[in-house]
């Protein structure tokens, strides 16, 4: 006990490096964007924002306050474009997030039913995919969905189809993209749960009458439920911002908002509109966000 | 018994979900390698068995360039990052509660799952209001904020699961925290704190988005430089520099699981997340 008072302070002091860091790399920028998405764009300039000036005192500080406006705001508000790239972005994440726990449910529980010697094999099978590049995997199925690509050749081999089909570009290839990429993301929470649950549960229930099934759906299922709830927050909430895979693998006709964010800022060079659209988006997974890191704190934190 | 033994049986339903989800997940990477050798120029003709695409790579200035960029910047933020995130993670399991947690905790833990477009957009955007010049040390910046936070986690859940009782007997035998967690704890996480900076090797090597954002004109990174590339369609000579990127990853990943197994009796699995 004497030991563990003695640890306390010095531990808090090793939190003061790693704390100035996220303040000042990851929360103050974020005041930057807010204040970004409130000017306007300076036509005719490359995208140059006035370097920040702490010395022009409390008169500087009214005037930029002043010079403030909602424009952008009001821009996003008026432009089905804009809505519409937000609806697109939550219905994707909301389709492939639905996808993953459809596809990732039946291999955690595969895995967590695996002799206990092979477990963590199967668990480190899953974990290397997310290790290699997210890029190359993305790049990987571009070459086995393109038009002569490897996948129409086994359709057509097959007799399956007559023609090649298109997949690149498609809404098909990008779900397939997500779910690839995605997939360690669903599949490690839920099996962190699933092996979690006590056999003798399961005994009692197929003592009781219960099938298979029955057994399932009463007890392995509730059970598995906070796993669901961290596998789906930790999917949903980056597929929203996703910009790689839609860029590379879906059609441009309807840009997800990560797509028309690196638009606006890249190729319209319109600063402020980017940040605006950034602040709507932040706004907009506020809620999943704090309900992860709730999920996440008692995750890591509660053990102790 | 019996019922147990029923239940925890292997079903049918259990092999081939699990023989499906790894085919899943490996044949495309398979695939590629493959098609890394294949001498043909066209990609999707074979053209029998090459390593010429192979030769064009380490004759690409542009392309070997981009790649010192990338292992500079990875080594330098990696280090960092583990530093910090470990640093983060025995404040978050031995301090217990002191103010600014709960913003400590917040701040570690969003950018896991924040979009890449915002974070790399803020950082810029920062970067731009204090007139820093963009390039080596602005991705750097960027990367080991974010990749602090992927070592924070799995130091955490380490230190979280080691038995307290150890580094509180090297106190209680004389040893100032300092010293107990040098010499007690430290050695115990090494394998998790190793598997942190290899995470954040790992995660910085593959940025496309928060580089984009925050580097400046002359200063690619080889993600970035492979992305352009892909946008325009699939080349042979890509094929050949993600399977080397491809099989890197496999060398260190096996090096650290041996590793750890050699350092840990626990046998506790480096696990990302």
């Amino acid at each position: 006990m004497s030991g563990r008072r003695l640890f306390s302070v010095p531990a808090r002091r090793a939190a003061l490096a790693p704390f100035l860091w996220m303040l000042l790399f990851f929360l103050l920028p974020f005041g930057f964007v807010l204040k970004i998405s409130l000017s306007h764009a300076v036509i005719a300039q490359p995208p140059y924002l006035p370097v920040f000036d702490p010395a022009g005192g409390v008169a500087a500080f009214k005037a930029a306050i002043a010079a403030l406006s909602l424009d952008n705001f009001r821009l996003l508000a008026s432009d089905h474009f804009y809505a519409l790239s937000y609806l697109r972005s939550v219905v994707v994440a909301l389709v492939s997030t639905s996808i993953l726990l459809a596809v990732g449910y039946p291999i955690a529980y595969g895995m967590s039913r695996l002799p206990a010697r092979s477990q963590p094999v199967a668990m480190i099978l899953v974990i290397v995919p997310f290790w290699t590049s997210f890029l190359i995997r993305v790049y990987a199925w571009i070459n086995i969905l393109q038009h002569d690509g490897i996948l129409n050749k086994v359709l057509v081999a097959l007799h399956l189809v007559s023609a090649p089909l298109v997949w690149l570009s498609t809404d098909a290839a990008m779900y397939v993209g997500i779910v690839y990429s995605y997939l360690p993301f669903m599949i490690l929470p839920l099996y962190a749960t699933l092996a979690k649950i006590d056999p003798a549960l399961l005994e009692a229930s197929a003592d009781l009458g219960g099938s298979r099934l029955t057994t399932f759906w009463l007890v392995t299922a509730p059970l598995s439920l906070p796993g669901i709830g961290a596998g789906a927050l930790l999917c949903f909430i980056p597929i929203v911002g996703e910009f790689v895979i839609p860029d590379l693998l879906a059609g441009s006709a309807s840009p997800m908002i990560g797509q028309t964010l690196w638009l606006e800022f890249f190729t319209n060079r319109d600063w402020p509109v980017a940040s605006a659209l950034a602040v709507v988006l932040l706004v907009l997974l506020l809620a999943p966000l704090l309900v992860y890191e709730r999920v996440q704190r008692r995750r890591l934190e509660g053990a102790q | 018994m019996m019922a147990t033994s029923a239940l925890a049986r292997l079903s049918p339903f259990n092999i081939t979900s699990l023989a499906l989800g790894l085919a899943f997940l490996y044949l495309p990477i398979v695939i590629l390698v493959i098609y890394s050798f294949n001498a043909s120029r066209l990609v999707t003709v074979w053209g029998g068995w090459s390593v010429r695409w192979y030769v064009e790579f380490f004759n690409d200035g542009a392309m070997l360039s981009a790649l010192a960029m990338s292992l500079r910047v990875a080594a330098v933020s990696a280090t960092a990052a583990t530093v910090f995130g470990t640093l983060a993670a025995v404040a978050l399991t031995r301090a217990g509660a002191f103010h600014g947690r709960t913003l400590f905790s917040g701040m570690l833990y969003a950018p896991l799952v924040m979009p890449e477009v915002i974070t790399g957009l803020s950082l810029l955007l920062l970067f731009v209001a204090v007139d820093a010049q963009r390039g080596f040390w602005t991705v750097t910046i960027a990367h080991t904020t974010l990749t602090m936070c992927f070592v924070a986690v799995v130091v955490q859940s380490r230190l979280g699961s080691l038995d307290r009782s150890l580094e509180e007997a090297a106190m209680d035998l004389g040893c100032d925290p300092f010293r107990a967690f040098v010499k007690v704890t430290l050695p115990l996480i090494l394998p998790s704190v190793v598997a942190g900076w290899m995470l954040a090797f790992t995660l910085s090597m593959d940025d496309v988005v928060i580089a984009s954002f925050t580097t400046g004109p002359g200063s690619t990174t080889l993600p970035i430089r492979i992305y352009s590339e892909v946008r325009l369609g699939v080349k042979p000579e890509i094929n050949a520099i993600c399977t080397l990127i491809v099989g890197s990853i496999a060398v260190i990943i096996v090096a650290a699981s041996l590793a750890s197994k050699l350092s840990s009796r626990q046998g506790e699995s480096a696990a990302p997340l």
